[in-house]
């Protein structure tokens, strides 16, 4: 007989011998059985991320609408007291030759009133149809640029350059849109694109007529009824030519952020000319909150998976194990070490895991977020996504891996440890 | 090779204590083809189990090579069964889901023998006792005399000091049995020590020297002619 080489000591022995064993128990075991294992750890993965991607993706969803549509990367408003954004031209000037810079749109807005169906109005006693708004004037190709405004008509067009006497009505406006939202502010019956509304602004009363309407999620624009700048300033009586808002966008790709854009404003000396916010800033801090207490009502759902999980991998090993449990005598019989049959099973717990958890990623990137950014959940304040920031993600991988491992261990060490002989004779 | 001295083993219950071996001692020689007989519950496994370091004694000691293995790790004794000893059960004690020849490769591949040389030792030692054919089988494709065939491989693939073998012939048909003594006659013929437990009469004139137990003591000693 040849003799073997003595390097028993050697961890890598037990390592390797673990793998030798995982290899051919996992081969030789049921495959219904082993499919469905790792079918609940794709499940378990899928809970972990979707449940609180979804719940996150509420609120990102329309933290995203509010950028694109509304603040761009960097908004600058009129400071709290005062009536318009200081030096606009400046700015704006200052904004041309910033490098980084993609597009900017300055907005005109007013405080005013829209009277919609006055002309079947029959007698004064009863009230006017009637809804208070900002009046809000636009560069047609700038806010275009910007915001891919006209994207978001759902009836009639949207305003063209040059023309006047037409009017965008944000769908929050009128009552057919704005239904869902019982009483909680006023709106229009009716108005459809061709007819006439009454708008006034301070003194001066005009009509319009309708050219579109805009549906979108975000406040600021669904609430908001949009005429070209040159309408704005015949308009309205204010002196000047400054702005209320002027949205920014950055070049996708561009090494300039929006912390670094805001900075820039500050120190060209703007910052009493306006407040200075990027698009992570502009959103209300209660939706950062909820945003938050979804994450962590996500991640408790997740857990309960983790738990769920864990017990399976437990009670399969725990099985295999007792069902193997003369065969483990032998093995400790023949001097393989404690470890090794440890580690045997240690590896079948990460192979189920990880399988599953690359069965779960692939879904997730593959299918799920991909699906949700093209068919988003239809929510009343955001069109949900499905939030799944890769280094999330793989946090959530390795913690199933890792708890996997543990609940893969901690059944097969208590059967290995069992006394040798008694687990050879069935004792 | 091997000295038991004063050698005691008792199981007990909460309510039962049981003296399974009473005070034995013994001395294996090296190259000595040891058997140990004996009517049912006479102890012969257990002190087989016991010499063989799958069981710890109630008392006395027991002498490998010159090493004490009372004091020994669990550890150290693990190491000591993959380098030293060899173990051929009776029920074959082979690992279902793998092949005749993985099976022989485990406590290579746990000496640190590479996949390839564990293989090559394996499907040798498996060649030299006429399985070569059977070397990608499992052991439900094999027959019972096929099986403690590859069992004895698995035992000597690592050329152990010792070989202990716990009624190796008791499952098989009388075929069977032959050619597994006959094996171990091989290899006791090229020196090999080797321990075996057995009640079968024809097998014992194999043995260099028989012990018979009875209710946990050595009762008579005989040498072969």
């Amino acid at each position: 007989m040849e003799k073997g080489i003595d390097r028993s000591n050697k961890f890598g022995n037990t390592l390797k011998v673990g793998w030798f064993l995982a290899k051919r128990q996992i081969k030789g075991s049921n495959k219904a059985t082993t499919l469905l294992i790792i079918f609940i750890m794709m499940l378990t993965f899928l809970n972990l991320v979707v449940v609180s991607g979804i719940l996150v993706g509420l609120i990102e969803g329309g933290n995203i609408a509010n950028r694109e549509q509304y603040t761009g990367d960097v908004i600058i408003k009129t400071l709290p007291g005062e009536k318009d954004i200081g030096k606009t031209y400046e700015i704006t000037n200052t904004l041309e030759k910033m490098s980084g810079v993609e597009y900017f749109s300055v907005r005109y807005f007013e405080g005013g009133q829209i009277e919609a169906n006055y002309k079947t109005r029959r007698d004064f006693d009863t009230l006017q149809d009637l809804v208070s708004t900002q009046i809000t004037g636009i560069n047609i190709k700038n806010e275009e640029e910007l915001s891919n405004i006209s994207d978001y008509i759902v009836e009639g067009e949207f305003l063209k350059e040059g023309e006047s006497g037409y009017i965008i009505m944000g769908s929050s406006l009128l009552r057919r849109y704005s239904a869902d939202f019982g009483d909680y502010f006023a709106s229009l019956e009716g108005v459809y694109p061709g007819e006439e509304v009454k708008v006034t602004v301070g003194d001066n009363t005009r009509t319009f007529i309708v050219k579109g309407i805009l549906d979108s999620k975000v406040g600021e624009v669904s609430l908001r009824a949009f005429i070209t700048e040159e309408d704005f300033w015949r308009l309205s009586d204010r002196p000047g030519l400054n702005g209320n808002e002027i949205s920014i966008s950055i070049i996708p790709g561009a090494t300039l952020t929006s912390t670094e854009l805001k900075s820039n404003l500050i120190k060209a000396g703007f910052e009493n000319q306006g407040k200075i916010q990027t698009a992570l800033e502009a959103i209300p801090d209660f939706l950062n909150q909820i945003k938050i207490a979804f994450s962590l009502l996500g991640n408790v759902i997740g857990l309960i998976g983790i738990a769920v999980a864990s017990i399976t991998i437990f009670i399969v090993i725990f099985i295999n194990a007792v069902t193997r449990r003369k065969y483990i005598g032998i093995m400790k019989g023949i001097g393989i070490s404690e470890r090794a049959i440890e580690i045997s099973y240690i590896f079948q717990s990460i192979f189920y895991a990880t399988l599953g958890g690359l069965l779960g990623l692939l879904l997730v990137y593959g299918g799920l977020v991909p699906l949700f950014l093209a068919h988003p959940l239809d929510f009343p304040f955001s069109d949900g996504i499905l939030v799944a920031p890769v280094p999330d993600t793989t946090f959530k991988f390795f913690l199933l891996l890792l708890v996997t491992l543990i609940a893969g261990y901690i059944p097969a060490r208590r059967i290995v440890k069992k006394n040798t002989l008694d687990s050879i004779l069935g004792r | 090779m091997i000295k038991v001295k004063n050698l005691h083993k008792k199981y007990a219950t909460k309510h039962l204590e049981t003296l399974v071996l009473k005070g034995i001692d013994l001395e294996v020689k090296e190259g000595e083809f040891l058997g140990i007989m004996g009517r049912s519950g006479a102890g012969k496994s257990t002190l087989m189990y016991q010499m063989s370091l799958l069981d710890h004694p109630s008392g006395g000691e027991i002498l490998i090579d010159g090493a004490n293995t009372e004091n020994m790790s669990p550890k150290e004794r693990t190491q000591m069964r993959l380098g030293t000893l060899g173990y051929v059960f009776q029920d074959y004690a082979l690992i279902p889901e793998l092949t005749a020849s993985e099976n022989v490769m485990i406590p290579l591949l746990m000496r640190g023998n590479t996949l390839k040389e564990a293989k090559d030792i394996a499907d040798g030692v498996l060649g030299k006792i006429g399985l070569s054919h059977r070397i990608e089988n499992k052991p439900s494709q094999l027959s019972g005399g096929e099986q403690q065939r590859v069992a004895v491989a698995r035992a000597m693939a690592h050329d152990p000091k010792i070989l202990f073998a716990d009624e190796p012939t008791a499952n098989l048909d009388t075929v069977s049995g032959e050619s597994v003594i006959e094996l171990f006659e091989e290899l006791h013929k090229k020196g090999q020590t080797i321990v075996m437990v057995t009640h079968e009469d024809e097998y014992a004139k194999y043995c260099d020297r028989i012990v018979y137990l009875e209710d946990g003591k050595i009762v008579k000693e005989s040498r072969k002619k």
